[in-house]
């Protein structure tokens, strides 16, 4: 016991910490920049679930944007044709990422390695073409608007409105924190640290007693649901969904914020997400190129940090990092 | 001065709520409109400035995210345009061209004495053709660059994810597309669309020739997402009511990179083939069409969509020869030779063939391009008639207001493809549209259709939502 709370004390101050400056940034920053904030919240959900995979289990998928256009047609088609209140489309769309990433787990876990990235990948795209093939439902690579669907959300006494700024961030961050906290708590559970010596030495867990394929199984099911969760807030918070939000560029993306931030740290996805989405923001007011000027400054940062941003500093600097 | 007939923001709020005095003010745009060509027409000595300026000003945005224009007006705050441009991503191709149209139309505004005598600042951001960015770019747009109004975008996910987050943040966002978005309902009070024609108005409007000329027996190949859908719908009811029969629908993956097994489930007695292929595959798919009729082949009529930025005659394309394009706006100066039409190509440095003047394959998106240009135009003159000064509620009230009861947009310079009809309830334009044989390699305009061929009744009416 005294291993599992080494630290945590920290750990849980860091993690509260960086929440309650996400909440005071919002009374703090220009609107725009609370936009972005929004906007980056909403994607480090995304890249959180997507670590618990690549950075605490030690598995490359290429195929997230399935779980993440899960939660996003999950919530946004059942506002629009069922009319579902926000608070109900959300739990529903969460549910239906879990059933499909225990689903999807259960068959592409029977890879491994460079096969289980290709096949993670293949069933990926197939989800994607399949949103074009019902694009009468879909709205396909077109896409659908959710505001004039979207309802309030009752708080009991006031309701409040999800085209309102304020409550769009609110809401993030509130998506966001769960999904943060839970990281954490997991990283620090029994089940984490079975995860973290799956990736470590998958063989010498197995020869420890682990079943690795359901501990397997169990991260995959958690990392899809918490994209899928990313992909319902996107879907309610912005108000639109369509098929480009299920391709391949949404598989990579997560990828590249968790490995730029640091793989296997709490911290990491969200660095990685908040500074690659103002990177491109920065540099595309400089110059046509800027995808050029991007590619180069993340070379850079992975040159310098092969762990990531904070990958390196958890192994420099500041250790009990999670 | 542009306008002819000012009125004032108040004076036009109070004219809305009047019948008599709202169709003063549709008057005065009129007038507006006819001035401007006037006042454009008659500045030759200054157009070789102007050219000057736009060369020098393409280079500019290149680099910079920011652009107030040579040769502005010095009076006046800045009216700041914001401009969603694909410079990357799939609809590259196409951002070259709207965004040197684009600033070829700032420039010319600025030199004509700017919007009610301020220059435009032109701020421009690229979107990637990606939604996400898309809504972005416009949050980015209203609050930090405190832009005036939003311009763009062409790809209907890149409006279709921006245009709501621009209703929100209650910024008028007009689309230079031509999806069938803003008139289908599906947007707000702050999306328009005035100087383009949607899909459904562009299919309907070519219905009637078709079946007349070409065949009333119809197979149609369409690439199997919602832009095909478009036309498989709209165009399929029109040419029905029109008397035109649909043989076989042959829709097609976007993912199909060889077309050979789709081309025998058209039927022999097929006398129309209408193709709507868009995309890098559309080289094979022509090639492999001529290689399976040969010879006999029924008519064949396809939309330029499937061609914009690529030459007629290139290699792989001679099985084109003798089939048949709409075409919003000819690609050869030709096809619609008026005054404004040479006018515009000079401004925008496209020569005769539809090609960059300074470089012949350098091939336009003729057909599209025109809508930025038409839609500053307007702009500026909404701005001019509703008293438009600032960012405000009031201002932006007046500004919707007024733009929601125009009716007409005449032809001249700021118009050059033609009179718009404007459907203040639909916020959308209608024009003219062209249909073109390809002869010799190029594409000989053969129809012009009337503006009402496009027209179509709908109940969508943005009138009634709050602003």
């Amino acid at each position: 016991m005294y291993v599992a709370n080494k630290g945590l004390g920290k750990a849980l101050a860091l993690h509260i910490g960086v929440i309650a400056g996400f909440f005071i940034l919002q009374f703090i920053v220009p609107p725009f920049h609370a936009a972005m904030l929004t906007r980056i919240m909403v994607l480090a959900t995304y890249a959180i679930g997507y670590n618990i995979l690549l950075g605490y289990t030690g598995l490359m998928s290429l195929g997230h944007a399935m779980f993440f256009a899960t939660g996003l047609y999950a919530a946004g088609l059942s506002v629009i044709y069922y009319g579902l209140p926000p608070l109900e489309a959300l739990p529903l769309a969460i549910l239906l990422s879990a059933v499909m990433s225990a689903t999807m787990g259960a068959i592409t876990l029977r890879t491994s390695g460079v096969f289980f990235l290709i096949v993670t990948m293949i069933f990926s795209q197939v989800f994607f073409l399949t949103t074009l093939y019902f694009n009468m439902i879909t709205g396909g690579e077109e896409g659908l608007v959710l505001t004039r669907y979207l309802k309030p959300i009752s708080l009991g006494l006031f309701s409040v409105e999800l085209t309102d700024s304020v409550v769009k961030y609110n809401f993030a961050l509130i998506i966001f924190s769960i999904a943060f906290l839970f990281s954490l708590w997991l990283t620090r559970s029994p089940v984490g640290r079975v995860l973290i010596a799956i990736r470590e030495n998958d063989e010498r867990a197995e020869m420890l007693g682990y079943n690795i394929y359901k501990y397997k199984l169990l991260a995959f099911t958690m990392s899809g649901t918490i994209s899928g969760m990313a992909g319902a807030a996107y879907a309610l918070v912005f108000a639109y969904i369509g098929s480009a939000l299920a391709s391949i560029l949404y598989s990579i993306n997560p990828l590249l914020w968790t490995l730029l931030g640091g793989a296997g740290t709490t911290i990491g996805p969200i660095i990685g997400t908040g500074l690659m989405i103002y990177i491109i923001d920065f540099t595309s007011g400089i110059t046509s190129s800027y995808l050029i000027v991007v590619g180069i400054t993340l070379m850079l940062l992975v040159l310098a940090f092969p762990p990531g941003i904070v990958g390196a500093i958890k192994r420099r600097w500041i250790r009990w990092l999670p | 001065m542009v306008s002819g007939d000012r009125i004032s923001r108040r004076k036009a709020l109070k004219a809305i709520s009047n019948v008599a005095a709202a169709g003063a003010i549709v008057g005065a745009g009129v007038v507006g409109a006819i001035g401007g060509f006037m006042a454009g027409s008659t500045t030759g000595g200054a157009q070789q400035t102007v050219t000057e300026t736009r060369t020098r000003e393409v280079t500019k945005t290149v680099t910079a995210t920011k652009t107030v224009t040579a040769g502005a007006p010095t009076g006046g705050n800045p009216i700041k345009i914001g401009f969603e441009v694909h410079r990357t991503g799939i609809g590259a191709v196409y951002g070259k061209w709207y965004e040197r149209t684009t600033v070829a139309a700032v420039n010319l505004i600025n030199e004509m004495g700017g919007i009610d005598g301020r220059p435009i600042e032109l701020v421009i951001e690229d979107d990637g053709t990606d939604p996400q960015r898309g809504a972005q770019v416009v949050e980015k747009f209203a609050l930090e660059h405190k832009v005036d109004f939003i311009l763009g975008a062409l790809f209907s996910n890149v409006v279709l994810a921006a245009a709501p987050r621009a209703g929100e943040l209650k910024i008028p966002y007009f689309a230079v597309s031509e999806g069938y978005h803003v008139p289908s309902g599906k947007l707000n009070r702050y999306s328009f669309q005035p100087g383009i024609t949607d899909v459904r108005s562009q299919t309907q409007a070519v219905a009637g020739w078709i079946v007349e000329n070409l065949g009333k027996k119809i197979t149609m190949v369409f690439p199997d997402y919602a832009f095909g859908y478009d036309h498989r719908d709209w165009f399929g009811k029109a040419a029905r009511d029109l008397g035109g029969e649909i043989l076989e629908l042959i829709p097609i993956p976007p993912t199909e990179t060889t077309f050979t097994k789709y081309f025998p489930k058209v039927p022999a007695d097929t006398e129309v083939l209408y193709h709507v292929m868009v995309g890098p595959a559309v080289l094979t798919f022509v090639k492999e069409m001529g290689e399976f009729f040969g010879s006999k082949r029924p008519e064949i009529f396809g939309f330029i969509d499937s061609l914009e930025g690529v030459a007629i005659d290139s290699p792989g394309l001679e099985f084109l020869e003798g089939t048949y394009f709409w075409e919003a706006f000819p690609r050869y100066l030709d096809g619609y030779d008026t005054p404004y039409h040479r006018f515009f190509r000079e401004k925008v440095g496209v020569d005769e063939n539809g090609a960059d003047v300074n470089d012949p394959k350098s091939v336009a998106t003729y057909s599209h391009m025109f809508s930025c240009w038409e839609t500053l135009f307007i702009i500026k003159e909404t701005v001019e008639q509703s008293g438009y000064t600032r960012r405000s509620p009031e201002d932006y009230r007046a500004f919707i207001e007024t733009l929601e009861n125009f009716r007409w947009f005449n032809e001249g310079n700021q118009h050059p493809q033609g009179a718009k009809l404007f459907n203040g309830r639909l916020h959308q334009g209608f024009g003219q549209q062209f249909i073109s044989r390809v002869e010799n390699g190029r594409l000989k305009t053969v129809y012009r259709t009337k503006i009402e061929d496009s027209v179509y009744e709908s109940d969508v009416d943005y009138t009634k939502q709050p602003l």
